[in-house]
């Protein structure tokens, strides 16, 4: 089996994100930046299917060269070759589907697994844009129905089921109060919730070996594909602060105030 | 990683103790900005290693679950933690140094953890790779790389600490000729309770000072009751005990009666390891610090808004700035002079040892200045707690406790300030260092009141006048308490302590100024680095200066004093920095990322 994944640069989690005052961007300096954790799931569930049925992960991002990081560590894990698009500016979620369509159509993969968003622009429309333009059924918010704890997670069992004859693909979806099992012909687009598996660290046996896997480098013109974006960011701004808390003597103020001032009774 | 010769330095790799007698920025130097992506990688591995793995686990390691701290250790191996020093013929990855401190950095967020890698890794494995025979690696170091067995370090005795080569543990040649039988006790081993293999120094015939690999179950070998410690409880220090314990011949590690080699050798890159250490931990404490001082409130004010508080916060992040500099310039160098030669070699072990040696003063005084700066960090961070840190609901009140024993072990503090400047002297002696050329030169400097001048170039300059002068200031102590008292200089304690005190000054300035100006080699410096290196220049040239006027009251009286503390005064450049601007380009930094502000 050939997987397409892919690892887009975002800020990272733990990092202190401020808007710059004049609301055009965030404050990039000292910032620092990993994998979407999406898409990091979905670089591992590529991993483990693979170890179950052969093939090879190829891993994908867009970006300056800087996305480098992000795809030495999908190396790093265990994928074994990556392909960076070599794009900067703004870019929306049509113009990153754009590029993946070509990406997919010169790879030719059997599955691609995205994360269902990425975590700066919370979009969640790549994988959907990418399965129509492509024709591909899709199966969105991939998920697990059992714990981390479980057997199958300490065990790496992967949660996506490739069919006996690598024809078809069974995934569990997270959707509102449950879970739902689909069933697609591959090849498909799978995205990929957060529940789906516990990604492996890059070991260090890993990183030595990354740095001799092959990085193919792409550019949107040789693709063919016109990223200008229909989507354009106006503005910037931090939610507002929230006020501080008040205590109250007993729960009648409590009922009142709630009824009174916060009117949500 | 040849990281220094990328950086366009292909001629002479500075000597050990060079930064004492050239200018600063002499020669280009490793530091995290020039961190490869590889070691990057290497380190946010160990890292998230430790936040997710150890520290969820820190209350059941400290209340010694060994089996947690076991199970650790495999899951360590199996991530490949532990094979960063072991050659690449021996199942590990052979890597470079600044990799190996980047790791020992990242693993240093929790005391015990840190203690329990660390001796296994390097003073309990480091001897097998060094000095071990070809069967003896082939016997081990697998296994050690892995995790899937332990190792330990036996070179302490109640009777010998300091005095390591006191031992008293003896070994005696069987009758047959196939064992050593070993009787005698080791005192405080690291890892006692569950290492497999423990590196031993027992004396042939009670005289011959000589290492041997004893495994766990050797008939004769048995592990004493655990200690009660002020800190790292979750590490496991015990006596061993032998009594008529038969080791194999096979087992002598190098030859019979150089064990001194290998002791002094696996100090060496420990006391370089304990130094590097202990940024991890600062940095773990310092965001402990910002983060409660965010939160508390008092007078109707978060505690960091206060002054006082605000000078705590930018004194542990330059503190922190400090001992990166030096750490990882050190660990450039010998990893430059390592990329010089061929690791399949048959000598490329030797060549490593000779690299570190290279730089003992340099380990000597990152071990003794990474230390206390610990020491520091922690303590102000209890401060910053109040009373909450004086309990055991927050972290900072074990990191308090456990940051103690790093002035205590790798060679107290004491020892390591006397080695650090008898080896400067040593090294002069032999001709590898020009110190006595140096001391020369400024005795003409001063002289001809021909000083250096501040070249005025950049916002540094006056800084890195200042740490040239505080280099002539702990060269010209020492050359007059040398031309005092000759090789009887071992004898005055108080000198060469005081000396110590200004060489570490001398180092850490250099060496951070020498950071700051590569770090924006290309434009304006930095101003958050500026005024890093301005907020220590503040206290470490007055305290230099006090201390160099020590070592000479020390050394001299009557009018030679006078005219030495004339001479001195002519190297006393102290700038009066605006220090409370200083302090709000560091905090508002430190502030804005919850965080030292370097991260990598
Ligand atoms: C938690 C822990 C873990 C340890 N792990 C290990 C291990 O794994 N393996 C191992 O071999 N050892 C280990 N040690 C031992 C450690 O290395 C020694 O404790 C240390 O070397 C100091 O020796 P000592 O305790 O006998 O103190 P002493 O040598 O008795 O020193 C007492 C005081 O006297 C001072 N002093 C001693 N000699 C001089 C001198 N010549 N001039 C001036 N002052 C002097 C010292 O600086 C110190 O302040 C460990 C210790 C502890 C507490």
């Amino acid at each position: 089996m050939k997987i397409l994944v892919t690892a887009k640069r975002v800020e990272d989690p733990e990092s202190k994100i401020k808007v710059k005052p004049d609301g055009t961007g965030i404050v990039q300096e000292g910032l620092k930046y990993k994998i979407n954790p999406f898409d990091e799931i979905a670089v591992e569930e590529g991993l483990r299917l693979v170890a179950k049925h052969g093939g090879e992960v190829v891993v994908v991002s867009i970006g300056g060269k800087e996305v480098h990081e992000q795809l030495r560590h999908a190396l790093a894990m265990g994928a074994h070759k990556a392909v960076w698009v070599n794009h900067t500016g703004p870019l929306d979620q049509m113009g990153v589907a754009g590029l993946l369509q070509k990406v997919v159509e010169k790879e030719k993969p059997d599955l691609v697994i995205l994360g269902k968003q990425s975590i700066d622009d919370d979009q969640n429309q790549v994988g959907q844009y990418l399965a129509e333009w492509l024709g591909w059924g899709q199966a969105t918010f991939a998920s697990k129905a059992e714990s981390f704890d479980s057997e199958n997670e300490k065990n790496k069992v992967p949660a996506l089921v490739v069919g006996a004859d690598n024809k078809t693909v069974r995934v569990v979806r997270e959707v509102d109060g449950g879970l739902a099992t689909v069933e697609c012909q591959l090849p498909a687009v799978v995205t990929t919730d957060l529940r789906l598996n516990q990604p492996r660290y890059a070991s260090l046996p890993g990183i030595m070996k990354a740095k001799s896997k092959p990085i193919e480098e792409l550019i949107p013109a040789g693709l063919g594909v016109d990223v200008t974006p229909k989507l354009t960011v106006t503005k910037m701004s931090a939610p507002p602060a929230r006020k501080a808390g008040i205590k109250v003597p007993d729960v009648a103020t409590l009922v009142e105030k709630l009824k009174t001032e916060a009117k949500v009774i | 990683m040849a990281a220094l010769v990328e950086l366009g330095h292909t001629a002479e790799i500075p000597a050990g103790g060079s930064f004492l007698v050239t200018e600063v920025g002499a020669a280009p130097i490793v530091t995290p900005e020039t961190f490869t992506e590889e070691q990057r990688m290497y380190y946010r591995t160990a890292a998230q290693f430790t936040k997710e793995k150890v520290l969820t686990q820190a209350e059941a390691i400290e209340r010694k679950n060994v089996a947690v701290l076991r199970g650790l250790l495999s899951e360590a191996g199996a991530l490949g933690l532990l094979m960063i020093d072991v050659p690449e013929a021996y199942g590990g990855l052979g890597a470079d140094k600044t990799t190996s401190m980047l790791v020992a950095e990242a693993s240093s967020m929790l005391g015990s953890w840190s203690v329990t890698i660390g001796a296994h890794t390097g003073i309990g494995s480091l001897p097998i790779v060094w000095f071990g025979n070809a069967e003896q690696k082939a016997r081990y170091l697998p296994k050690l790389a892995t995790g899937e067995k332990v190792a330990a370090y036996a070179l302490t005795e109640t009777g010998s600490g300091s005095d390591a080569l006191g031992a008293k543990t003896k070994a005696v040649l069987s009758a047959d000729g196939k064992h050593y039988v070993l009787n005698g006790a080791k005192q405080f081993i690291t890892n006692a309770a569950f290492a497999d293999v423990f590196v031993v120094f027992a004396k042939v015939d009670g005289e011959k000072f000589t290492g041997f690999i004893v495994d766990r179950d050797t008939p004769g070998f048995s592990v004493g009751p655990e200690e009660h410690k002020m800190g790292i409880r979750g590490s496991s220090t015990c006596a061993i005990v032998f009594e008529d314990a038969k080791v194999p011949v096979e087992n002598v590690l190098g030859e019979i009666g150089k064990g001194h080699r290998i002791a002094f050798n696996i100090l060496n890159l420990g006391r370089l390891k304990l130094g590097v250490g202990v940024i991890g931990g600062m940095k773990h404490t310092l965001e402990a610090a910002l983060r409660y001082a965010a939160d508390r409130r008092q007078f109707k004010t978060p505690i960091l808004q206060f002054g006082l508080i605000r000078e705590k916060l930018a004194r542990m992040a330059t503190a922190i700035y400090a001992v990166e500099s030096m750490a990882y310039r050190t660990a450039g160098l010998i990893d430059a002079r390592l990329a010089r030669h061929d690791k399949t070699a048959a000598d490329y072990d030797q060549k490593t040892i000779e690299a570190i040696e290279q730089y003992a003063v340099e380990a000597s005084i990152l071990k003794v200045f990474g230390s206390e700066a610990l020491g520091m960090v922690v303590d102000e961070a209890v401060q910053i707690h109040g009373g909450y840190g004086f309990t055991e609901e927050f972290p900072v009140e074990r990191a308090y406790r456990d940051a103690r024993i790093n002035r205590i072990f790798e060679g107290t503090n004491e020892i390591n300030r006397m080695l650090l400047v008898g080896m400067l002297l040593k090294k002069a002696m032999k001709g590898e260092l020009p110190l006595l050329d140096f001391a020369q030169a400024i005795d003409e400097e001063l002289m001809h009141r021909n000083l250096p001048r501040s070249s005025g170039g950049d916002e540094l300059a006056e800084a890195a006048l200042t740490a040239e002068l505080v280099k002539r200031m702990a060269v010209y102590a020492t050359k007059v308490a040398v031309e005092t008292f000759g090789p009887e200089i071992e004898q005055h304690q108080e000198i060469l302590g005081a000396i110590a005190d200004v060489v570490m000054d001398a180092f850490a300035l250099d060496s951070m100024i020498a950071r700051t100006r590569q770090a924006s080699a290309d434009g304006a410096l930095d101003p958050l680095r500026v005024a890093m290196v301005k907020h220590f220049a503040l206290e470490a040239q007055p305290r230099s200066h006090e201390r160099a006027r020590r070592a000479l009251m020390a050394t001299a009286e009557g009018d030679a004093l006078t005219t030495h503390l004339k001479k001195l005064a002519l190297l006393d450049h102290f700038v009066p920095y605006q220090p409370t601007a200083l302090r709000e380009t560091i905090v508002q930094a430190a502030e804005h990322q919850g965080a030292y502000p370097f991260g990598y």
